[in-house]
């Protein structure tokens, strides 16, 4: 599998989604995962995959000793790996900036180079197939399918790719070119596409001009919470009731939206708290619409959110919102649920449609948004049947079932490719 | 002979209109005139009309051996007055073959046979006078809403002088019993119980036009012999369904209503007859008496009230609702009286069940349990203010009843004491003229009336 993120150093829902997908699919006694990440820090769980890191792929021959390797990169990479991967390196790369092991460096964000990044992420992905033993390749998100067909070409196994997100998603309709071709050029080599949504398969056939036939839907599942996070205990407050928004704060999210709906229900209700928590080039604009409003004093901005504080918010919260104008998937109502949060997501997102013990609306409805959120503030059955149903739905939502579809999906390139 | 007894249930519901929580105190409209025209109107040209023209050919053809039991919800009937008058018409014509009993139930089809005695009695008295005034006849059988019956409901039926109860043959209750007999009340001896046969019912209503049942097509033949082939003491069977079955449920394009017209001829060639449920209860003895201790009735697969109270959501608006329910009835504003009769009806609370029972509802503009909920909430909210708002506040219901208890009493005490007046007033006059004959000028006799007014 070619990813670019994995846990715990992510940077949004892709890392989240490739742990659960991987860790559901280990449970498969037969299959043997090789993940391949830019850069591992170390602290992976490697307890079910083997996880190598294109940082430490020699694409340029080096004279190094094992205990010099083992020391750069032996916190989680064997350095025998090394040493083998190095026997296959395939072309004259020295003219690229490489360092002292021969390999190339990778930030393993998305910097601005991003572009020379996916290439150079393609480049080893030469190495590593021509090396390693598989059946069939997984490329996860744009960013890897270069390298995806790369290996494809290279080994003559099948290529599938996960679709987590498209551009149009993520612009809005103004795609990017250059990123548009690489998605393209991905989906017409690939043998198989897996869409994490009805409405994402919806947007590769019809923007992408895929055959139906060879893209199926495979919707992303729930990771079950660490006891630690299970653990922290709620402040709420007495007699208020908080309204999370978690997410960046961007055009695809409809932050305005929620500022809009919280308006008007504190125009008839005092005793509702609103918190948008998150990032974003919106941020500000959303801060001087709140105080056009008048709201400010009850409507909050706490920033950006990271690990643990995620979950400390939303078990604050008595209800979450997700008022994407465009979500491929959104993972962060699935968490909501887990933690026993009421969850109100718009029509426009994946993941309802799976959901159901949870409030849909029309990202654009903000009256009903309003009304939703007022409805659960105040009527305690509503609340309650969305906290404990709304549980109880999420948890029967796992990464096992996703896998053996994905299982299934394999099973089915294969036998069409012989 | 064996007697089929068909039962129809017509009702609607007022379709309830889009109301925010941002209309509370603004607006105290919560319903939706347009859409309640539109849809009075389809079901009568889809459904309803139709059927009724079937029925009464059926029953000329016959010469009246085709006889049935009739429901009409007071909503349903009001929702008639205003957009449908001709409909009424000929729901009259059907009462003036006599052929059509005419059945009581609660006035809004809703569920107070569970939470609200006092309201439910009330609500059956009203609906009972509506048939009077309307179709000339009082029923005297009965069918609660979505044909609810439990043993309690029978004693408060049973004390308001009914002696027949049409309800549903669940299985869980009747368990090696067959549903073709005439049984009675264990708790009310004096009242009969007659059964539902859902399985005969459900092939019309249900499954007529299913292509895929592997009884399809069903022709009245078949079905009569279904019915003709039951064991020789198996004396009743009890059909019973929703009206819209014919035409909504089931398209008339499946030529539903021609398998409906074709059922006395055949029934008639198997020497099966056809009677009203009081007409049966006179013919045939109980057998035996039943207990039901929980409420049954005919919908979904459990028989029970799980459909309407089944969540918690459904059971707090239900608590809400009925929370203002003595204060409703003390109240003289007619308008409060008249929606109260409205938000009753057992539709809105059916649209927020979230049972999964494979058959999808239609929830009408609703797109989930939850937006049903929070639209009628909402509603209740509003609601509930208004009556409220009739009483003192920190007046308590118990208070608020002495009191009211009081006036009504004092109102009582004064009609007694002007009858009383009036009689002594005319005894005076008698005496007057009698004195009068015979002797000029009484004095004691009017003075006693003056101190008697003063009291």
């Amino acid at each position: 599998m070619f990813g670019w993120e994995f846990p715990p150093h992510i940077l949004g829902g892709l890392g989240t989604a490739s742990y659960g997908l991987t860790k559901g699919m280990s449970l498969q006694n037969d299959m043997d995962i090789t993940f391949c990440i830019p850069k591992p820090w170390g602290d992976e769980d490697q307890s079910f995959l083997k996880i190598i890191g294109m940082n430490s792929t020699p694409v340029v021959w080096r004279d190094v000793n094992y205990d010099y390797v083992n020391s750069r990169i032996g916190s989680y990479m064997n350095p025998q790996l090394y040493y083998d991967l190095r026997d296959h390196i395939y072309a004259d790369f020295s003219y690229l900036h490489t360092n002292d092991l021969g390999c190339i460096e990778f930030s393993g964000r998305y910097p601005d180079n991003l572009q020379e990044e996916i290439n150079n992420y393609s480049i080893v992905a030469g190495v590593v197939a021509r090396q390693q033993k598989f059946d069939i390749i997984h490329s996860h998100d744009w960013l890897t399918y270069p390298a995806g067909i790369h290996a494809k070409q290279v080994s003559g196994r099948p290529l599938v790719i996960h679709v987590h997100a498209t551009d149009f998603d993520r612009s809005r309709g103004n795609v990017n070119p250059t990123v548009y071709a690489i998605e393209k050029n991905g989906m017409d080599h690939a043998d198989h596409i897996m869409c994490v949504s009805e409405l994402t398969r919806q947007t590769v056939i019809n923007k992408y001009h895929q055959d139906p036939a060879k893209v199926s839907t495979v919707h992303n599942a729930a990771t079950p919470l660490s006891q630690e996070i299970m653990d922290i205990v709620p402040r709420k407050r007495e007699n208020e009731k908080t309204v999370t928004f978690l997410g960046r704060i961007t055009m695809q999210k409809g932050p305005e939206y929620f500022v809009e709906a919280a308006a008007m229900v504190l125009a008839r209700a005092k005793h509702i708290r609103f918190v948008m928590a998150g990032n974003g080039d919106m941020m500000e604009k959303m801060i001087k619409l709140a105080a056009e409003r008048g709201i400010a004093d009850r409507f909050h901005f706490p920033g950006f959110m990271r690990g643990k504080q995620v979950y400390e918010v939303l078990k604050s919260s008595d209800v979450y919102i997700m008022p994407s104008v465009s979500e491929p998937f959104g993972i962060s109502p699935l968490e909501a649920m887990q933690v026993s949060v009421p969850t109100i997501i718009s029509k426009q997102s994946g993941c309802a449609e799976i959901l159901d013990k949870c409030i849909k609306i029309d990202y654009w409805d903000i009256h009903a948004m309003a009304d939703a959120i007022h409805s659960i503030c105040t009527n305690d059955s509503l609340y309650n049947y969305l906290k404990e149903e709304g549980k109880k739905e999420v948890d029967a939502i796992t990464w096992d079932k996703v896998g053996l579809k994905v299982r299934k999906i394999y099973e089915q390139v294969l036998n069409n490719y012989r | 002979m064996k007697t089929i007894c068909f039962y129809f249930e017509i009702h609607q519901m007022f379709n309830m209109k889009r109301y925010r929580f941002f209309d509370i105190d603004y607006d105290h409209y919560y319903f939706d005139d347009f859409a309640n025209e539109t849809n009075i109107e389809d079901v009568i040209a889809k459904s309803y009309g139709p059927t009724v023209d079937a029925l009464l050919d059926m029953i000329y053809n016959s010469d009246g051996r085709f006889k049935f039991a009739l429901g009409v919800s007071g909503t349903a009937l009001e929702l008639f007055e205003m957009h449908a008058p001709d409909f009424i018409e000929k729901l009259k014509r059907l009462a003036d073959t006599k052929c059509c009993e005419f059945v009581a139930q609660p006035y809004s089809y809703g569920l107070s046979s569970l939470y609200d005695e006092a309201g439910f009695v009330d609500e059956v008295k009203r609906l009972s006078k509506k048939i009077k005034q309307l179709f000339g006849v009082s029923p005297t059988v009965f069918a609660n809403s979505n044909m609810i019956y439990s043993d309690e409901i029978g004693s408060m039926v049973s004390s308001m002088g009914y002696k027949v109860v049409l309800t549903e043959g669940a299985k869980h209750i009747l368990g090696w019993k067959s549903p073709h007999y005439v049984y009675n009340s264990a708790q009310n001896p004096s009242l009969a119980l007659l059964f539902r046969d859902f399985k005969l019912s459900d092939d019309i209503s249900l499954r007529f036009a299913n292509s895929t049942w592997d009884e399809y097509p069903l022709f009245a033949d078949k079905y009569v012999d279904w019915i003709a082939a039951l064991p020789e003491e198996e004396q009743v069977v009890l059909i019973a369904m929703d009206m819209s079955a014919f035409g909504i449920a089931q398209p008339l394009s499946s030529n539903i209503l021609d398998f409906l017209k074709a059922i006395p001829a055949c029934a008639a060639q198997r020497g099966l007859g056809f009677a009203t449920p009081t007409e049966v209860v006179r013919k045939f003895k109980p057998v035996s008496s039943i207990d039901i201790d929980h409420p049954i009735s005919w919908c979904d697969e459990e028989r029970d009230t799980s459909s309407w109270t089944g969540n918690v959501m459904q059971r707090e608006a239900l608590d809400k609702l009925y929370s203002v329910a003595e204060r409703v009835r003390m109240c003289n504003n007619k308008l409060v009286k008249q929606t109260w009769d409205y938000l009753q009806s057992s539709d809105y609370f059916h649209f927020m069940s979230t049972k999964n029972t494979g058959v999808g509802i239609n929830r009408g503009i609703f797109d989930s349990p939850f937006d049903a909920f929070t639209n009628y909430m909402n509603v209740i909210a509003d609601f509930t203010a208004r009556v409220n708002s009739l009483y003192p506040e920190d007046i308590d219901n118990e208070q608020l009843d002495a009191l009211t208890q009081t006036i009504r009493n004092q109102s009582v005490e004064i009609d007694t004491l002007t009858k009383k007046l009036a009689e002594s007033e005319k005894k005076v006059k008698k005496l007057e003229t009698a004195l009068a004959k015979a002797e000029p000028k009484p004095a004691k006799t009017p003075k006693a009336t003056t101190r008697k007014k003063e009291e």
